[in-house]
């Protein structure tokens, strides 16, 4: 056994808006500049829906994650090494920036500059890559927003696999739910197994996993690796860039910027433990469906006292203990089994989960042909298809996707019976396989959420790795070689002149 | 004075290039990574890149060692293997016509796909245009030069050509003498190959250097990195010199899935 910590995350669905602050937030901090424009480390999707990019749960097209071969080995969708570096020239699994958008801007100057006309000036879209004007804006990266579209090109989702789904096409049938997605942070991630330049890591200490810019050389087979399709290539540094989980701001305690600002109050980030040996044998389980039971079997207790006398031998600082004891993400994923991996069937072992959304109950079952299952609405009859749920979070399976949501209706009866009727009802939590007192810290953490019990960050104890006396008078984070940016003035090596603050004006 | 320009063109230049693309990838390579790259367009526009860079990129590797292992290897060599001069220079006209083609075929599509789709040629540097005409140009010599020697099959001129390049690379102060007489279109051919060289680490070709064909090696899949060192003795008793900014994300192991 080898223990490893990582900051993980988990985002409650149930309440989520899909206000997309977390999306802009992040990128006014990390990807407005040239050759991101199109790029969203974190965005807000609308399911049922392809989403962003096209299809990109759709691995038969894009041919991402891992695949079991025969022998029972793990390799990427892609193909082996030799498969890989024989699509370098050409890389066919790729998409193209028509597949998430091209990025766009509007003549805002033209609504000021326009001399006296008849008609209203306008805006009109421009291209940000090439400058020229865009006549129709085809597609962007929340197209389908709030169920935009037919439902025959929504419901290309391959999420509704086993669920009948012309059914949903009917206005009176149909359901939705927001998906905010951003880099998983995968324990095995596939990106990483792809580069064939070894740019790609995962931090031993946090487990972040980043794309060194200095080793990248822009081979892209990154962007195919990753099943959620979120790496993207920037277009203009000629590098792949990917969510670096805001590593400064976690560094030093502080919330990624999306969880910071996410009004909803959905985002929990906390340490988990885990067994990094068992990687790979919870990764090549048989069965697809039990892949989410495998990774689970991968956390450690962080009360265990073997488990805490292995973690200090293998170097996991005191502080980390610590929060992996008060981790949000460890209540809510193990404890309460309320939160699930995103599409487990990849193979990586995604570390972002999430606590499937409850739904309104159909109309049927409110006129009370509905089944009612001791006092409790059979999460059968809500809106969402627990298949969906199921193809989403569990790779098919069923039972957990159940077992989440009557937990979280049992958390709402139990509280209203406490707070409506004066009753603590055990008998409510019991029948959820819980405990009075768990559902109510179920409550304290996802009702009312506080920042602290959202948040249970320690900071990264960098005086272990590095001589400070190195780093005094350093520039910080800067693209490029230490403090110089790969710019100089006469751009010796081809680079791209950029304009300096403050400007040179002579 | 002929003599002279010879000299200079075949028997200086030649270190120039040599010196400048040697240098010039390295301290590039040691100061300014971030820019080393391969520049691919794919993600803007995947039409005519699919086919054009497959060819060329296949042409052109062909034609790089063929022309590495064709030069370089001592006559010597062929001649205790029982290869005549003529039967060299037959396959070098095969081998390097056949893949010379699937080349121009790939640079013909690429140049059209940059010069014409303007995602392309929008957010090309002058230097991307600058190198793949320079390419296509040298390519086009090439070809040409097969016709030339068509005229004369006993493999005699080839092998002055791998005299002169043994000679410059064994540091001979008269190799230049060797292609003196050469067909004016191998001379040029041969000046474009070299400022080729002298161009290259100011390109984005220095994707070359880094083919990562190791990646077939690497052990397992995944890679691990930590910045927690082992404690280390200060800096001065170490004897070091300043260090720059970064020195943390050192070491690398193999985790799961191990192979």
């Amino acid at each position: 056994m080898k223990i490893r910590a990582q900051i993980a995350m988990v985002m409650n669905l149930d309440k989520c808006i899909g206000c997309h602050t977390c999306s802009v937030t992040c990128k006014n901090v990390w990807t407005s500049r040239e050759g991101m424009e199109y790029a969203w480390f974190n965005n807000v999707e609308t399911k049922p829906g392809i989403g962003y990019p096209r299809e990109w749960e759709n691995q038969k097209r894009w041919n991402g994650g891992w695949t079991r071969t025969r022998g029972g080995r793990l390799q990427p969708k892609m193909g082996s090494k030799w498969r890989i570096l024989a699509k370098i020239f050409a890389n066919p699994d790729l998409p193209e920036i028509d597949d998430y958008y091209e990025p766009f801007t509007f003549d805002y100057e033209h609504l000021q500059n326009a001399g006296e006309v008849q008609a209203f000036p306008t805006a009109r879209p421009r291209s940000q890559i090439t400058g020229e004007r865009i006549e129709k804006i085809e597609w962007g990266p929340n197209w389908e927003e709030i169920l935009g579209g037919e439902f025959a090109k929504r419901s290309k989702d391959v999420n509704f696999e086993g669920v009948e789904k012309e059914i949903y096409g009917a206005f009176e049938n149909t359901f939705m739910m927001y998906l905010p997605r951003l880099c998983e942070h995968c324990l095995n991630p596939s990106c990483a197994a792809a580069c064939p330049s070894g740019a790609i890591y995962k931090r031993e200490e946090d487990g972040i996993v980043l794309i060194d810019q200095d080793k990248c050389r822009g081979w892209r087979m990154c962007v195919s690796g990753c099943p959620y399709k979120k790496i993207y290539y920037n277009w203009s540094s000629g590098k792949s860039e990917k969510c670096f989980f805001c590593y400064p701001r976690i560094e030093s305690g502080q919330p990624t910027v999306c969880s910071e600002t996410c009004v909803g109050r959905i985002r929990y980030l906390g340490v988990i433990l885990y067994d990094a040996d068992g990687i790979e044998k919870a990764a090549s389980v048989p069965d697809e469906g039990r892949l989410y039971e495998e990774q689970l079997k991968l956390f450690l207790d962080p009360d265990d006292p073997a488990v805490i006398e292995q973690a200090r031998r293998d170097g996991v600082p005191e502080a980390w203990l610590e929060a992996a004891r008060l981790s949000p993400i460890w209540k809510m994923a193990i404890e309460w089994k309320v939160a699930l991996p995103l599409h487990p069937e990849y193979r990586t072992l995604p570390m972002v989960w999430y606590v499937p959304p409850l739904s309104p109950i159909q109309s049927a079952a409110a006129a009370g042909k509905m089944g009612v299952d001791g006092g409790m609405p059979d999460v059968r009859s809500l809106r969402i298809p627990v298949k969906y749920l199921a193809n989403l979070l569990t790779a098919g399976a069923e039972a957990p996707v159940i077992r989440a949501l009557e937990r979280m209706l049992a958390m709402r009866g139990y509280m209203r019976a406490k707070t409506v009727d004066g009753v603590i009802d055990e008998a409510i939590a019991g029948r959820v396989g819980l405990t009075g007192a768990q559902i109510e810290e179920m409550y304290r953490i996802m009702a009312i959420a506080n920042y602290e019990d959202r948040f249970v960050i320690p900071t990264a104890h960098r005086e272990a790795g590095e001589d400070t006396y190195d780093l005094r008078g350093s520039c910080g984070f800067s693209f490029g070689n230490g403090c110089s940016d790969g710019i100089s003035g006469t751009g010796l090596f081809g680079s791209r002149k950029k304009a300096r603050t403050p400007m040179e004006v002579e | 004075m002929a003599d002279y320009i010879n000299t200079v063109l075949f028997g200086w230049y030649p270190y120039l290039c040599l010196t400048v693309f040697l240098l010039g990838s390295l301290i590039r390579f040691d100061r300014e990574q971030y820019s080393w790259k391969t520049g691919s367009s794919q993600l803007l526009r995947r039409r005519q890149l699919m086919w054009g860079s497959n060819l060329f990129h296949v042409g052109i590797i062909v034609i790089f060692f063929g022309h590495l292992v064709g030069l370089l290897t001592p006559i010597q060599l062929f001649d205790l293997v029982g290869i005549s001069h003529g039967a060299k220079q037959i396959m070098a006209i095969v081998v390097g016509g056949i893949a010379g083609l699937v080349c121009l075929a790939g640079i013909a599509l690429l140049l059209h796909r940059r010069l014409t789709d303007p995602r392309i040629l929008k957010t090309s540097s002058n230097g991307d245009i600058a190198i793949l005409v320079l390419l296509a140009v040298q390519l086009v010599l090439g070809l040409l030069t097969i016709f030339v020697s068509l005229g004369h099959l006993d493999g005699a001129e080839m092998v002055r050509f791998m005299a002169w390049a043994q000679g410059i690379v064994t540091l001979q102060p008269s190799a230049a003498l060797y292609v003196r007489d050469a067909n004016p279109l191998f001379k040029l051919h041969l000046f474009l190959g070299l400022t080729i060289f002298l161009v290259f680490p100011f390109t984005r070709l220095v994707h070359v250097w880094s083919a990562p064909v190791w990646y077939l090696g690497r052990k397992g899949y995944q890679v691990v990195r930590t910045r927690r060192a082992p404690p280390r003795p200060h800096r001065a008793l170490r004897g070091e010199a300043e260090q720059p900014v970064r020195r943390a994300d050192s070491g690398r192991s193999a985790a799961a899935p191990a192979e």
